[in-house]
C-alpha cells in the first residue's frame, strides 16, 4: 500500500485522503462500541459524559452500575438464565451439526445443495417469522415457556453457524488420513475421535462459539418461546431499552463487550491454529 | 489377455462383477453420509421448517366461522347479497341457535374477534346479541329478526351480512387481502379506507430503507475491503479484528450504543453543542426516526458487506491493474475498467446478504425507529402480541418470507451457500 517514489502530487493527495477516509470508517465501526465502556463508570445516572468525567476527576467515576448489575436480581437472574440456556443450546447444535457437516463433506451426497439450503435457512429467515412459528409449534407440544423449549429453539438458530465453520474446516481435510487409519485397523469411531476430530477441532470450537454467541445474544425467539422464568440478559436489556432506560444497561453492555472480545480473540487464535495444522498459513 | 476374459466383466476379489461391487460401495457411502446428516436434518425440519409452514397455514385458515355458527352459514348460503335487504327470518333463527351453543362453549368472542378484522364493530354486536340470546326460548320466541334488530339496528344492515357471508368458507384469502390493504365487500375487492392502509407503505419502507442501508454499507465497506486486500496478511489480520469486533458484539449492545450516542441529550448532540455548532435548544433529532435506523443498521450490517467483498478482492491479481497502467490507463480508468468489474461478485454477495438480513430486522427498528422508522417485522410483532390477529401474522409473514426466499435463491445461484464466510 506504499506510494511509489514517482507518484505525482495529485496521487499523493488522493492516497492520503483515502487513508484518512479509511481511518474514519474504522472509527465509525469501533467508536460506538468503545464509547459505552467509560460511560458505564459514570457516577451519575446520565447517559452522557459529565463535566467531572471529562476532567478525569475520580468523583466522576464509580462502579455503582456494575454493583447494581451483579447484585440486583432483575439483572443477575437473567444473566444466570443466559448462562444456563446458551451452553446447552451450543451442545445440541454442535453435536448434531458436526456430524452433519462431516456427512455433507463426503464426496457423493445426494441432494447436497437442497440439504445445505435447509440447514442454513435459520440464519436467513427473518427472526420474527421463526419466532412466531416456533411459538405456535412449541405451544402445541407443551414446550412453550419451558427451559427445553428455549434451548431447542436456540439450537436451531445456531446450526447454520456450526455447519458453515465446520464444513469450511473440512474443505482442507486430507481424506487419506482416515483411510490410513482404517488401513491400520481402526474402526470408524476410533478413526473419528483419534484422527479426524483433533484436526477439525478448531473449526468445531469456533462453530460452537458462534452458536453460543447466537443464543447468548438472541432476543426475539426467546420472548416468543420463553416465559418470565427463562428471561435472558438480552431480553432484560431489550425491555430496559424500550421502557425505562436504566444506566445499569451500560454496565451490562460493558460485560457483554468483554465477553465478545474474549470470544473474538479465541476464534482468531483457533483460526490461525487450524490454518497452520492444514498447512494453509501464509505466514 | 485371452479371448475369453475380454468378453467377461471384470471381477472384484470376491468374484462379483466390479461394476456392481463399485455401485454397492458407492451406495453404502451415500447412505453413510445421509445417516450422518439425517439427525440434524430431521431436527431442523421438525423444529423449524414445519413450525413455520404450520404458522403460514393460519394465513388461509378460516374454520372458526363454520365451526362456531354452522347453522347460520348454511342458512345464509341462499341469501343474495345484492338484494339490499337483510336475510330472511330463518337465518336469524339459525344465528340465535348457534349463539346459544357458542355461549355455552364460550367460543362466540373468538368468532367475533375474527369477524371484527373484516367488519369493525362486530365484537360489540356479538356481545350484545349473545347476552340477549341467552334468555330466548328457541324456536318459540320468534320472530327473531325483529328482536335482533331491536338489540342493535346494525343486524338489519345487509353490509354486515354480506361480510359474514363472504368470510364463511373454511379457507379465506381475507388475511392476504388485509396484508395488501384490500378488503372484500359484496364479492368485490376494494381498497381499505385511507386511515387503515398501512401494510403496503410498511413493505415499501422496509424495502426502500434496506436498499439505502445496503448502499451505505457498500459505500463504507468498499474502501475498507480494498485496503485490507492490499495490505500484507499480518497487518490485514490485525485490522480485520476491528471489523470482526462489531460482528461479535451483541446486537443489543450496539443498538443501545447508538441510542446513547444519538439521543437528544446524547453524546453527539452534546459534542456539537459543546463546540458551538448547535444551539442548546436546537438539538438534532437523530433518534426515533428513519435517520436513526439507517445510521444504526448501517453500522450493524457493515461487517456483512466487508467480509464477502474482502474475500473476493483477495483473489484479484494486482498484476491486472499494473498491466492496465503500463498500457497507458490512468488511475481512474485502471480502477473502473479493470479492477471494479472483477470485484462485482463480492458486491453482489455482500449486497444480497445485507439486504436479506436487513428486511427481516426487528430489534433495531423497534428500539431506535420510532413511528417513522418501523419495519414490517415490527408490524408483525404488533399483530401477534397486541392485536392477536394470527391470520394476518401468517399472511404478512408469508409475503416477507417469499421475498426473502427469492433473494436467498438468487444468493445461492450467484455465490453458493457453501461459500458464506464468517471471518
Amino acid at each position: 500500500m506504499a506510494l511509489p517514489n514517482y507518484a505525482s502530487t495529485g496521487q499523493r493527495v488522493w492516497h492520503y485522503s483515502y487513508l484518512t477516509i479509511c481511518a474514519l470508517i474504522f472509527f465509525f465501526l469501533i467508536f460506538p462500541i468503545m464509547v459505552i465502556v467509560p460511560l458505564a463508570f459514570n457516577a451519575q445516572n446520565f447517559f452522557t459524559f459529565t463535566p467531572e468525567m471529562l476532567r478525569f476527576e475520580a468523583a466522576g467515576y464509580s462502579l455503582k452500575h456494575f454493583d447494581d448489575f451483579f447484585n440486583n436480581p432483575d439483572w443477575y437472574r437473567p444473566l444466570l438464565n443466559s448462562l444456563k440456556i446458551a451452553p446447552m443450546a451450543t451442545i445440541v447444535s454442535v453435536s448434531l451439526g458436526t456430524l452433519a457437516a462431516i456427512g455433507l463433506s463426503q464426496s457423493h451426497v445426494p441432494f447436497r445443495r437442497a440439504i445445505m439450503a435447509v440447514l442454513i435457512s435459520p440464519m436467513i429467515v427473518p427472526l420474527i417469522i421463526s419466532a412466531a412459528g416456533m411459538y405456535f409449534f412449541y405451544s402445541s407440544i407443551g414446550l412453550q415457556g419451558t427451559y427445553w423449549g428455549v434451548v431447542l429453539a436456540h439450537a436451531v438458530l445456531g446450526i447454520p453457524f456450526v455447519i458453515i465453520t465446520v464444513t469450511a474446516t473440512l474443505v482442507g481435510f486430507d481424506k487419506s488420513l482416515t483411510r490410513a487409519a482404517a488401513n491400520m485397523g481402526a474402526g470408524p469411531v476410533r478413526t473419528f475421535f483419534k484422527v479426524q476430530m483433533p484436526l477439525i477441532l478448531p473449526g468445531v470450537i469456533s462453530g460452537g462459539l458462534f452458536a453460543f454467541i447466537t443464543s447468548f445474544d438472541e432476543v426475539v425467539v426467546v420472548i416468543f418461546v420463553g416465559s418470565a422464568g427463562q428471561k435472558t440478559l438480552p431480553w432484560q436489556m431489550f425491555t430496559g431499552l424500550r421502557e425505562q432506560i436504566s444506566p445499569t444497561i451500560l454496565a451490562a453492555a460493558t460485560v457483554l463487550i468483554t465477553i465478545s472480545v474474549l470470544l473474538l480473540i479465541t476464534v482468531e487464535m483457533l483460526r490461525r491454529r487450524s490454518e497452520r495444522l492444514r498447512g494453509m498459513s501464509q505466514g | 489377455m485371452s479371448e475369453t476374459t475380454a468378453n467377461e466383466p471384470m471381477r472384484a476379489a470376491d468374484g462379483t462383477p466390479l461394476k456392481r461391487s463399485l455401485a454397492r460401495a458407492l451406495r453404502r457411502q451415500k447412505l453413510r453420509a445421509l445417516g450422518l446428516i439425517l439427525p440434524l436434518l430431521a431436527f431442523v425440519i421438525v423444529g423449524f421448517v414445519f413450525p413455520i409452514g404450520q404458522m403460514l397455514m393460519r394465513s388461509v385458515d378460516n374454520s372458526v366461522v363454520t365451526d362456531t355458527i354452522p347453522l347460520t352459514v348454511e342458512a345464509l348460503r341462499d341469501w343474495d347479497d345484492d338484494s339490499g335487504v337483510a336475510p330472511p327470518e330463518e337465518v336469524f333463527v339459525a344465528l340465535a341457535a348457534d349463539l346459544q351453543v357458542a355461549n355455552e362453549a364460550r367460543t362466540s368472542m373468538t368468532l367475533a374477534r375474527r369477524l371484527n378484522f373484516e367488519y369493525s364493530g362486530v365484537t360489540t354486536l356479538f356481545r350484545k346479541a349473545g347476552r340477549a340470546v341467552a334468555d330466548w326460548d328457541i324456536p318459540n320466541d320468534g320472530p327473531y329478526r325483529e328482536q335482533f334488530i331491536e338489540v342493535d339496528d346494525e343486524w338489519g344492515d345487509p353490509a354486515l351480512w354480506s361480510a359474514i357471508q363472504a368470510y364463511s368458507g373454511s379457507y379465506t384469502i381475507g388475511y392476504y387481502l388485509a396484508a395488501v390493504d384490500k378488503t372484500k365487500i359484496s364479492g368485490e375487492i376494494q381498497n381499505r379506507p385511507e386511515n387503515e392502509r398501512l401494510h403496503l407503505m410498511l413493505f415499501g419502507r422496509t424495502a426502500w430503507v434496506s436498499a439505502l442501508i445496503c448502499f451505505m454499507t457498500l459505500l463504507l465497506g468498499y474502501p475498507i475491503a480494498y485496503l485490507l486486500s492490499t495490505l500484507k496478511a499480518r497487518h490485514a489480520n490485525l485490522l480485520l479484528i476491528l471489523v470482526l469486533l462489531p460482528f461479535w458484539t451483541s446486537l443489543l449492545v450496539r443498538t443501545s450504543a447508538w441510542k446513547v450516542l444519538l439521543q437528544e441529550q446524547g453524546v453527539i448532540n452534546d459534542i456539537m453543542v459543546g463546540i458551538g455548532f448547535l444551539a442548546d435548544d436546537n438539538r438534532f433529532q437523530m433518534i426515533n426516526n428513519k435517520l436513526g435506523v439507517i445510521i444504526a443498521m448501517t453500522h450493524i450490517l457493515l461487517p456483512f458487506m466487508i467480509l464477502p467483498l474482502y474475500s473476493v478482492m483477495k483473489t484479484i491479481p494486482p498484476s491486472y491493474v499494473r498491466a492496465a497502467k503500463s498500457l497507458g490507463a490512468n488511475d481512474w480508468t485502471a480502477f473502473w475498467r479493470v479492477y471494479f468489474p472483477q470485484s462485482i461478485p463480492g458486491i453482489g454477495a455482500g449486497a444480497i446478504l445485507v439486504f436479506i438480513l436487513s428486511v427481516g430486522y426487528y430489534i433495531t427498528p423497534e428500539l431506535v425507529g420510532g413511528p417513522t422508522g418501523s419495519f414490517i417485522s415490527n408490524r408483525i410483532a404488533y399483530q401477534w402480541s397486541g392485536a392477536g390477529n394470527w391470520g394476518l401474522v401468517g399472511a404478512l409473514g408469508a409475503i416477507l418470507l417469499v421475498a426473502v426466499l427469492i433473494l436467498y435463491w438468487v444468493y445461492d445461484k450467484i455465490v453458493g451457500i457453501d461459500n458464506v464466510k464468517l471471518g
